[in-house]
């Protein structure tokens, strides 16, 4: 069959679709809107890598906790080093005991370096990324997980 | 003349109380079964009802009033909740004090603060209760799909309102059952991590962002809770219950048994009488369905269905107003982000599934629930027979399949917590072990394929899928109660288990 003259597409339907597109365009964008509003773009939080002092401060054998970002730093002859004591499991804090770390909300067992030995949480407590500011200022970035192990040496 | 303007003036003064009566009831106290039925639906906030119920429906022993209790308990939170809001701040420096304050110094404030509070707890027992009785009545068959598929949105949102307002007052076990939730809501992100996916699969922690606003519980968490809770989450209610009591009316009223309907039978036809087929010829305005005596055996609403729903209300506001007298609702300490509660609790309705969560956040918090919404809705797709509902079990083979599964299901949660208190789980037996294999083989997967497997062997025993879905929910309520308790009683600090309250170990 021929398609050289193909039927005319009637004016009121083109219309008809044009205002229902335009229509649904802006139901999409509506919805759209509305859920994209729910994602802040600042958090209203402090900002998450902190200044925990000068090097000088940290001399091998120091232990040192922060306990409004729950981070751990330990010093030690192969340089400085930071945990994180938030459970990976929940979001509860952990409590330091002799044999490492417990979780008092499910029992999960940490061992000295984070290391989980048993309970319901599914990763090691994270090493966090230690860094030096441009003043010399240490830096613990408590949103980060490296390597275990990894020290930073000043 | 000297009548008109003046005198008409002081005349009508003179008739104001009459007129305005009248202009208010239009009908009078009604006197037929015609002006009964009018008082109903020419009334806008009656009309929802239908005009006429059946005895049967009006039954104690049937229905033990739970709808309308819950509808009730929906009315007593709203009332309750807008006088809190008089009092109560949404804001993290406030919110607390003014709670205290309720307590304290704001008159019958106490009251409607436990009222709330009990009312919230009830509410949410009630709930359970009555979905277990529409499913065991069977009322959930035969066009009546949609109507329940509504009810497990209902039964969804009543959770989440109840969650939503847990954490308003801010105190200690508020921010530790919330900061538990947002993380189970970032938990999918405990499987794509298991699964080694990009982070961009991290849905787990969109989610947790929007619920909260932030990356930890604070301010933003409490303005966005308050919101759901006060105006978001009880709109969609509304609007779901008027739904929920339009569709029964649509389907023809409570379902009840064949026996019920002993109205009088079909006139037996003469033999030589002509058989003639009628056609509709129009549907005229204001005339009664039935001329003289109904051939039914329905009973006009006016009184008979409104005066129940009013003693159930009544029921039920004595007992929130019993409980909120004699128990005091609780408040922690305030919320200290620096430290968590130990043991951390989840609201009471959570607890079972807490006992999931403690082996995997996202199978038990997530996965199962999940899967137990979604097959909860899907019951009546799944079972399809023909029989008669209305009856309690479907009758004694049901009955029996009830009992078995009681026993079964209640033995095989006992298991599934007694087995890993006394010889551990899997990461204590092989320390290395991936956190895949422990969400996928733990107590609470186990519990659901164990009883998986109960309901296709009843399915298959039975050759039922009415005795299938009788099983399944039967262990499901059980398991349930069993771990709840378990939660509740039994679980101490580090959520080790102790067998009382006293043996738990002091700081």
């Amino acid at each position: 069959m021929s398609n050289l003259e193909p039927d005319a597409l009637p004016r009121r339907t083109f219309l008809g679709s044009l205002g229902m597109g335009t229509a649904i365009l802006a139901a999409v964008g509506s919805v759209f809107v509305s859920i994209r509003l729910l994602k802040p773009r600042a958090r209203p939080e402090a900002a998450t890598i902190v200044r925990v002092g000068k090097p000088e401060d940290f001399p091998p054998g120091t232990v040192k906790v922060i306990p409004e970002h729950q981070v751990r730093i330990v010093s030690t002859d192969a340089g400085i080093a930071a945990l994180s004591m938030v459970c990976t499991h929940l979001g509860c804090v952990v409590n330091e005991v002799a044999e490492g770390f417990h979780c008092p909300c499910h029992g999960s067992k940490f061992d000295g370096e984070g290391k989980i030995k048993s309970g319901p949480a599914p990763r090691s407590l994270p090493w966090l990324q230690v860094s030096q500011a441009p003043d010399g200022m240490l830096l613990v970035d408590a949103k980060s997980d490296i390597a275990p192990g990894t020290f930073y040496s000043v | 003349m000297a009548s008109g303007g003046l005198s008409d003036f002081f005349s009508n003064i003179k008739a104001l109380p009459w007129n305005v009566r009248d202009a208010v009831i239009r009908h009078g106290a009604p006197t037929s079964d015609r002006t009964r039925s009018q008082a109903v639906f020419n009334n806008v906030f009656l009309h929802i009802h239908s005009t006429r119920v059946h005895p049967h429906s009006l039954r104690f022993s049937y229905t033990w009033g739970l709808g309308v209790a819950l509808a009730s308990l929906f009315g007593i939170l709203t009332v309750t909740g807008l006088l809190l809001m008089v009092y109560y701040v949404p804001s993290t420096d406030l919110a607390y004090t003014s709670i205290k304050d309720l307590h304290s110094v704001v008159p019958f404030g106490g009251l409607m603060r436990n009222m709330h509070r009990w009312g919230a707890h009830l509410m949410v027992a009630l709930v359970i209760l009555h979905m277990a009785r529409v499913f065991y009545t069977a009322s959930y068959k035969d066009k009546r799909e949609f109507n329940w598929v509504v009810g497990v949105a209902l039964f969804v949102l009543t959770l989440a309102l109840s969650f939503t307002g847990y954490l308003l007052p801010w105190d200690q076990l508020a921010y530790w059952a919330v900061t538990i939730g947002a993380n189970i809501a970032g938990s999918p992100d405990e499987l794509t991590h298991a699964l080694g996916l990009p982070a961009a699969f991290n849905v787990g922690e969109l989610q947790k962002e929007i619920l909260l606003g932030a990356s930890t519980v604070g301010q933003q968490a409490l303005t966005r809770f308050y919101l759901l809770h006060v105006v978001v989450l009880p709109l969609l209610v509304t609007a779901l219950v008027a739904l929920h009591i339009w569709r029964i009316r649509k389907d023809g009223g409570l379902t009840r048994p064949e026996a019920a309907n002993t109205a009088a039978p079909e006139p037996a036809q003469p033999e030589s009488a002509p058989t003639k087929t009628f056609g509709l010829m129009c549907v005229v305005k204001d005339s009664a369905p039935h001329v003289g005596k109904d051939p039914d055996e329905t009973v006009p609403s006016w009184p008979y269905l409104l005066r129940a729903e009013l003693l159930v209300f009544m029921a039920t506001l004595l007992a929130c107003l019993a409980l909120g007298h004699f128990f005091d609702a609780p408040l922690a300490e305030y919320a200290n982000p620096d430290m968590p509660e130990n043991p951390a609790k989840a609201p009471w309705y959570f607890l079972g599934l807490q006992e999931m969560v403690s082996y995997s956040a996202f199978l038990g918090g997530i996965a199962l629930p999940g899967l137990i919404v979604v097959v909860l809705a899907l019951v009546p797709f799944l079972d399809r027979e023909k029989e008669p509902s209305g009856v309690w079990f479907s009758g004694g083979k049901g009955l029996a399949v009830t009992i078995v599964s009681l026993i079964y299901g209640a033995a095989a949660a006992v298991a599934s917590v007694a087995v890993p208190v006394r010889y551990g789980w899997l990461r204590d037996w092989y320390p290395e072990i991936p956190q895949l294999a422990i969400i996928a083989c733990n107590p609470g997967s186990l519990l659901a394929v164990v009883y998986g497997i109960w309901c296709f062997v009843v399915m298959r025993v039975t050759r039922s899928t009415r005795m299938g879905a009788i099983a399944l929910l039967t262990c499901t309520l059980v398991g349930f109660a069993i771990l709840t308790y378990v939660g509740t009683y039994l679980r101490g600090p580090n959520w080790a288990f102790y067998w009382s309250q006293a043996d738990w170990p002091l700081h």
